[in-house]
């Protein structure tokens, strides 16, 4: 079995209550480097078999239909999770459309949380 | 004239709807989520609630139930619809409004009775209320935030598609994080209105705070007996 990854972001611009309050808490635990928490969202999609290009083109679809709301979140990357790794560093990553990955908002959505294959 | 009011799977206003509908004169019909006919009614309430237990985003799934493959088109072509909270929620995942509901601001679900002002009354849904009138209706909810990018919101109040906006505490809040204090629009037809407050809970004295919400429910008795007039 193949699985892909889809990951979505709040646009920078959209408060994020929920990230405001992991924020707040950090501190409290004695984690005082974060100044900022934006909190996302990881589906994981599995398919018989090994994961085709057929298979992530569905995913960025159903990204864009079902899993994101386009008026408030990015779809942040679509790609096939490396069974060798645990997922956001896999050398297979594969982006979503170009149009939308051209997007700054994107980036710096991707750039937040950290994501090394955006 | 007969109302429609849709049950989705953690719908909890419904029956609410109804009573509201018959209160006001209407008959009320219930609609199912997995039925895709709207059976001839004249209008449609999408309820407040959680359907499908506002999994990925709220009203994110009902969007695609069997019966919005009807209503959506229905509501493109003119059918008065009307939801309310999660409803409104629904409408705005389906596109036929714009925006988006997120949590509110100050992270907490509240249940508050709020003072809205009335700023269009050329809806389906609001020509029984006076321009700029004061309604008191219940507001309930966790995730009922407006959001939209700046030139969404500047052409929602350009066009007068502002509906209803929340009155302001001491400290220039209102009661979820919406942005400029929007708490209902419509879309361009003016027969499709979204909100978050209650209507519903507000039409019998006695219960609610006000009968302030029977204007939603006799204006689209009144605007349905006008459509049959002139068609």
């Amino acid at each position: 079995m193949g699985s892909i990854v889809v990951d979505v972001m709040l646009k920078p611009e959209i408060l994020d209550p929920q990230g405001q309050a992991v924020a707040g808490a950090l501190p409290r635990l004695g984690f005082s480097s974060f100044s900022d928490v934006r909190q996302g969202k990881r589906f994981v999609l599995t398919v018989d078999g090994a994961v085709t290009d057929e298979h992530l083109a569905q995913a960025r679809e159903a990204a864009e239909k079902l899993l994101s709301n386009p008026v408030i979140e990015d779809v942040v990357s679509v790609h096939a999770l490396d069974e060798g790794h645990d997922g956001g560093h896999d050398g297979d990553a594969q982006q979503v459309g170009a149009a939308r990955t051209q997007d700054t908002a994107v980036r710096t959505a991707a750039h937040e949380t950290g994501e090394a294959d955006a | 004239m007969r109302v429609g009011v849709v049950t989705f799977p953690g719908s909890l206003d419904d029956r609410d709807a109804a009573r509201a509908v018959r209160a006001c004169g209407g008959e009320a019909v219930s609609l199912w989520h997995g039925d895709d006919d709207l059976h001839g009614v004249d209008a449609v309430i999408l309820p407040g609630g959680f359907s499908y237990g506002d999994y990925l985003r709220c009203g994110a799934i009902a969007r695609f139930a069997p019966i919005m493959d009807r209503l959506v088109p229905a509501a493109q072509g003119g059918l008065p619809v009307l939801g309310i909270c999660n409803g409104f929620q629904v409408l705005t995942e389906s596109h036929l409004l714009p925006g988006a509901l997120i949590r509110n601001d100050h992270r907490k679900f509240n249940c508050v009775d709020v003072d809205l002002a009335v700023e269009n009354t050329s809806t389906a849904w609001t020509s029984d209320y006076e321009q700029g009138q004061t309604i008191r209706i219940v507001l309930k909810n966790g995730e009922g935030a407006f959001v939209a990018d700046n030139d969404t919101l500047d052409r929602l109040e350009g066009e007068g598609r502002v509906v209803f906006r929340y009155g302001v505490d001491e400290h220039g809040r209102n009661p979820n994080g919406s942005y400029r204090n929007i708490a209902g629009i419509t879309n361009e037809r003016g027969n499709i209105v979204g909100l978050m407050p209650h209507p519903e809970h507000a039409v019998e004295a006695g219960y609610g705070p006000s009968t302030d919400g029977r204007g939603f429910f006799t204006s689209v008795l009144k605007h349905t007996v006008e459509s049959a007039a002139t068609a």
